[in-house]
This record gives C-alpha cells, sequence and structure tokens, in this order.
C-alpha cells in the first residue's frame, strides 16, 4: 500500500488565532494535561463559529433561542473552554483549575457543569445524535435556532455517526450542520493506516449531506461556508475542515506523540509558546 | 402488557404534548393511532439503537418527554453506552421500554432472551428500572412516568399474562407491596413471577407454612425500608426472577440481608437463571420450568431450606 504524506498547511496564523492557542497552552499547563495537539486543529472552526455564527447570550447559557453547539470530539475541549471563558460564559479563572479537584473543566466537556456546554462528549459518535435530536425538536417547534455539531475524522470510524447521518438525512434536517475536524490522525496513527475514510466527502453526499470542503484554518473559508449553510434546503450540511493536527507549533504538528499529553516538560512548554509568539 | 403500555403512551401524548414516541424498526402497524393522530411525534428510526437512544437524548434535553420502544434485548445491550452517557449522566426523561424483559422470546434464542437487562441498568446512577407484574399495574405505573425525574426502564412481558394486581392497590414508583402475610417463609419477587410467587404461597400455605410475598416492581431505586423489615420478620428468604441470578432482584436483595447483619441467621436462596445462556427453545413457562422459575421451583426451594438446619 502506498504511504500517503502527511497533510500541509500553509496558512498563517493571525494575531487572535496565536493568542486563542497560547490560552489554551496556558490552560494546558495548569492542568499538567491534555489533548493539545486535538485543540490546536480546531481553534479557528471553533473561533468562527463564537465570533461570527452563532447565537449565544453568555449571561443566560440555556437561552431556548440560543444556537446549539455541541463539541462531539470533546478531547479537543481545551478549545472550547478558551473560547466559552473569553466570551463570559464563566470566569477565566477556571482556565487555571482545569482538570483540578475544584473545577468545572475536566478533560473531557460536561453538560450541567460547564455553562455553554450543550452536551457531555468524550467517548466518541455520540454528539452527532443528540444534535439530531436537538434539530427535530427544533424542527418540531418551529423554532428558527440551528445546531453545529463538531466531529473528527477519528469519530467518524463509529458506525453510530453513520446511524446517525442517514437519520439526518432522512429528516431533511436543515437546521443542522456537521463541522468535520479533518486532521488525519488519529490517536494510534494516520487515518489512512488505521481505517481509510476516503473518498470521505462522497461517503457523506452518498448518505444524503449537502457537503463543502474547506481549509480549517482558513478564517474567511470557514466564515464564507458557514455564511452558506444550509447548503442545500432539503439537506443536513457538512463542512469538512481539512486540518493539521497540533496547528500552530512545528513540534506539535503531525506528531502523534501529542495526541494526548500528560508529561510535558519545561522545555516543550517553552517551544509551545515560543512558536506561538505574537508580534 | 405490552397492548396497555404503548396505548397509555398514546392516550398520555393526547394529553401531553411533551411526549414523543420513538421506536427503531417495530411490527407493521404498531401505535398507528399515534402515527395518525401525532405524526409529528412520532419516529420509526430503523435498526439503530445507538442513534435513536441518543437522538431520544436529544429531543429530552430539549423538554420533551421521550418514550423508546424495541425489544429488551436491543435497549439495554446494543446501546449500553448511549444509555450510560446520553441518557443516565444527562439525567434526561427518556424512557426505554423493553419489550420480551427475561425469556419471554424463548422460541427465537438467546440473541432475544433478555436476561441481564436489570443487571447492567443497576449499575448505572440516576437510572429506574421498573417490571409491572401485570397488564393492571402496568396501567397504574404509565401515568406516573409522565413526570418522573430521569431515565427510566420499563421492563415489559409477553402480554396476556394473568393479572394478579388489583386496581384498587396504591402503586408508586419506589415502592414495595406486601402481596400476602406469613411468618415462615419469604418470597420477594418483581414483574409477572409475581403470579408463581403468589401460587406458592398458596400451596405452601395449604400444607401449613404461612409466607410473605413482597412484590417490588421497582427494583431501582429499591424499596430498602419496606425488603428489610420484610426480610426482619421471617428466618427464610426466597427471591424469584425471570432473569440471570447475577445481579438482578435476588443479588439485590443479598446486599440488603448482607448489611442489615441481623441478630438471627437467615436461610437465603435465589432462585433465577443460573450463569448460563438459556438452552432449549419452547415456550417462556417451559424455559422457566426448566431453571425452577415456577411456583413448582419455589415450593421446592423452601422446602429444601427449612430441611437443611443451621
Amino acid at each position: 500500500m502506498p504511504i500517503k504524506p502527511m497533510p500541509t498547511n500553509t496558512t498563517l496564523l493571525d494575531r487572535r488565532s496565536c493568542e486563542l492557542r497560547r490560552q489554551i497552552v496556558r490552560t494546558f499547563e495548569a492542568g499538567k494535561r491534555g489533548h493539545i495537539a486535538s485543540a490546536f486543529s480546531l481553534v479557528e472552526i471553533v473561533r468562527v463559529l463564537y465570533d461570527d455564527v452563532l447565537k449565544y447570550d453568555p449571561k443566560n447559557p440555556r437561552w431556548a433561542e440560543r444556537d446549539r453547539c455541541i463539541l462531539s470530539k470533546g478531547h479537543g475541549c481545551l478549545a472550547l473552554y478558551v473560547i466559552l471563558a473569553e466570551k463570559g460564559f464563566f470566569p477565566e479563572e477556571e482556565l487555571w483549575k482545569f482538570c483540578h479537584s475544584d473545577g468545572i473543566l475536566g478533560g473531557h466537556p460536561e453538560y450541567g457543569k460547564v455553562p455553554g456546554v450543550e452536551a457531555s462528549t468524550g467517548s466518541l459518535g455520540h454528539g452527532l445524535s443528540i444534535g439530531v435530536g436537538m434539530a427535530l425538536s427544533a424542527g418540531y417547534e418551529k423554532a428558527s435556532h440551528r445546531i453545529f455539531v463538531i466531529g473528527s475524522d477519528g469519530e467518524s470510524n463509529e458506525g453510530s455517526v453513520w446511524e446517525a447521518a442517514l437519520c439526518a438525512a432522512k429528516h431533511k434536517l436543515n437546521n443542522l450542520t456537521l463541522l468535520i475536524d479533518y486532521n488525519k490522525q488519529q490517536s494510534y496513527s494516520t487515518t489512512y493506516e488505521v481505517l481509510e475514510l476516503e473518498p470521505f466527502a462522497d461517503k457523506w453526499r452518498a448518505f444524503g449531506w449537502a457537503v463543502a470542503e474547506v481549509d480549517g484554518h482558513n478564517i474567511e473559508e470557514l466564515r464564507s461556508a458557514l455564511a452558506k449553510v444550509p447548503f442545500d434546503p432539503a439537506k443536513p450540511s457538512a463542512i469538512i475542515c481539512h486540518t493539521i493536527k497540533g496547528k500552530g507549533v512545528s513540534c506539535v504538528e503531525n506528531n502523534l506523540a501529542w495526541h494526548h499529553k500528560s508529561r510535558v516538560s519545561d522545555e516543550e512548554l517553552e517551544a509551545l509558546y515560543a512558536d506561538l509568539e505574537v508580534d | 402488557m405490552r397492548r396497555t403500555c404503548l396505548n397509555e403512551v398514546f392516550e398520555l401524548a393526547r394529553e401531553d404534548e411533551r411526549i414523543f414516541f420513538v421506536g427503531s424498526d417495530l411490527g407493521f402497524g404498531t401505535l398507528n393511532e399515534f402515527k395518525n393522530e401525532m405524526p409529528d411525534r412520532f419516529f420509526m428510526e430503523g435498526v439503530s439503537e445507538a442513534n435513536v437512544v441518543g437522538l431520544a437524548a436529544g429531543l429530552a434535553l430539549e423538554g420533551k418527554i421521550v418514550y423508546v420502544n424495541t425489544i429488551a434485548t436491543f435497549i439495554t445491550r446494543r446501546c449500553f453506552e448511549q444509555v450510560v452517557l446520553d441518557l443516565c449522566l444527562h439525567n434526561v426523561n427518556v424512557r426505554l421500554i423493553g419489550n420480551g424483559g427475561g425469556i419471554v422470546y424463548a422460541p427465537l434464542g438467546p440473541t432475544h432472551e433478555a436476561i441481564e437487562d436489570i443487571a447492567i441498568f443497576r449499575a448505572l446512577p440516576r437510572m429506574t428500572i421498573v417490571a409491572p407484574a401485570d397488564a393492571e399495574e402496568m396501567k397504574r405505573l404509565m401515568p406516573l412516568t409522565v413526570d418522573y425525574p430521569g431515565p427510566i426502564y420499563i421492563r415489559l412481558a409477553k402480554g396476556g399474562d394473568p393479572i394478579v394486581t388489583d386496581s384498587a392497590q396504591a402503586f408508586k414508583i419506589g415502592k414495595a407491596y406486601q402481596m400476602r402475610e406469613g411468618g415462615d417463609a419469604l418470597v420477594i419477587t418483581t414483574g409477572v413471577t409475581l403470579k408463581a410467587a403468589l401460587d406458592a404461597a398458596d400451596e405452601l400455605k395449604a400444607g401449613g407454612l404461612d409466607t410473605s410475598v413482597l412484590h417490588v416492581p421497582t427494583v431501582k431505586p429499591l424499596d430498602v425500608e419496606t425488603i428489610r423489615k420484610a426480610v426482619a420478620a421471617v428466618p427464610l428468604i426466597v427471591t424469584v426472577e425471570e432473569h440471570t441470578i447475577i445481579g438482578g432482584l435476588g443479588s439485590a436483595i443479598a446486599e440488603i440481608i448482607a448489611e442489615s447483619n441481623f441478630d438471627e441467621p437467615k436461610r437465603f436462596k435465589r432462585i433465577g437463571i443460573p450463569d448460563v445462556f438459556p438452552d432449549g427453545y419452547g415456550s417462556q413457562d417451559g424455559l422457566m420450568a426448566k431453571y425452577g422459575i415456577s411456583s413448582t421451583g419455589i415450593v421446592s426451594e423452601i422446602n429444601e431450606l427449612i430441611r437443611h438446619a443451621f
């Protein structure tokens, strides 16, 4: 079998993207552990969602008319926590208690514990079905809010994802958008080696979804795609975001050793901060 | 019991717009009246239990009360993680209706025999487990399931089971009910095996042995107080369940007895399916009798316990 090259991405990160990543590193440092590479690959996805797309009120996180956003790849929660803190869902100080016994922010996000978190995730393959239920409820209520689910490539190994995909298409859930963080790596190795997903976009199309593919680190591409959902009024929308696991820090990018880190040296932390210097 | 349960879902849904019904791939025509009258609250989503339970959780997170109906083995085994995480962890109001709890589907073999459903769900925080004895009790249970907090597993028997409970009797989720009084022995049971327990008590009475029967329709949360009181009053206790003896009602009672540290010793026996996949087809009654889950089996175990002095 020919070996596929590691994915590349030359999109330059702007000041805000670097600062969000630095905040992720600070949170990671406070918890002394975390899926930092998985968080780095979805920074721009959550940034654009919370900056430009989602309707929400951080002071009233259960506001009935809010858009629902489920991070189905729960292990990427460092990126979500940093955005939620910045937007005021909870005080920034909570970040410094990441994974602490007296904190609300764990290694996977929990519903009911973290304001702004719509569903407890961590085990893969749950978020899309929950999102389908929420989308059906919104349809029944004739409510205008929308449902966004952030999934991943490794997660798409789970059969439950494809059960939910069939169901969403059957119900023509045009209020449901799935963003897939497609960094082509999972815990053990590349997605090519562990369980090939290609032709990935075609699979989603075949399952009845309207699909777009974007550079998942390119703010304008993400904004533009998200501004167009639903792509088809009779279908759920999938945005396949081509990303780099660990994007932004050279020693982490495409480095499987960084999938989950529980022991990080001072030198490694320095390297993380150094690569994310804001000019 | 099954028809009563589903009909209750329909009737309750007519009165309460929060009630949704989700099935997987049920028998042709199931709940047609619900589908016709309230099509936007009726879902039949295919042989995809993981998605069905996750979807139900999503609806419930939006304030809906969701009744999910399919075969008991599929709703407990196939989507166990969805039950744990999507339902129990989120503490949502989803009611799982498990058709054919126990060995109702004896002719269909082990893939369809829910012999450990109570055991695996009993270990789940926030889960409520109910196993009514008959259609009459089901009728009293169902209205209470609407606003009861958190997920509920409703274990259904075959249908057409003899009526052994009384419509005049009070029913509350979480309560155990004394069905016969007697100071010589106690039979504790759940679900349709109440009938066998009552028959056994009658037979033992004829032989001069006064036997109590305690019916435990709610296996979780257990009515520990009532159970402890009933156990304290007798020297000999037998549990009966259409379920493996590992982790079900019998185990729960054994835990209560062990931790009660009674001054007087108790004789105790669990009647149920031993640690095997039920072997052989035939009928539910036939398979139950094979494992002693019958009035004859109960009488014989109680006599055996009496014969064995401490």
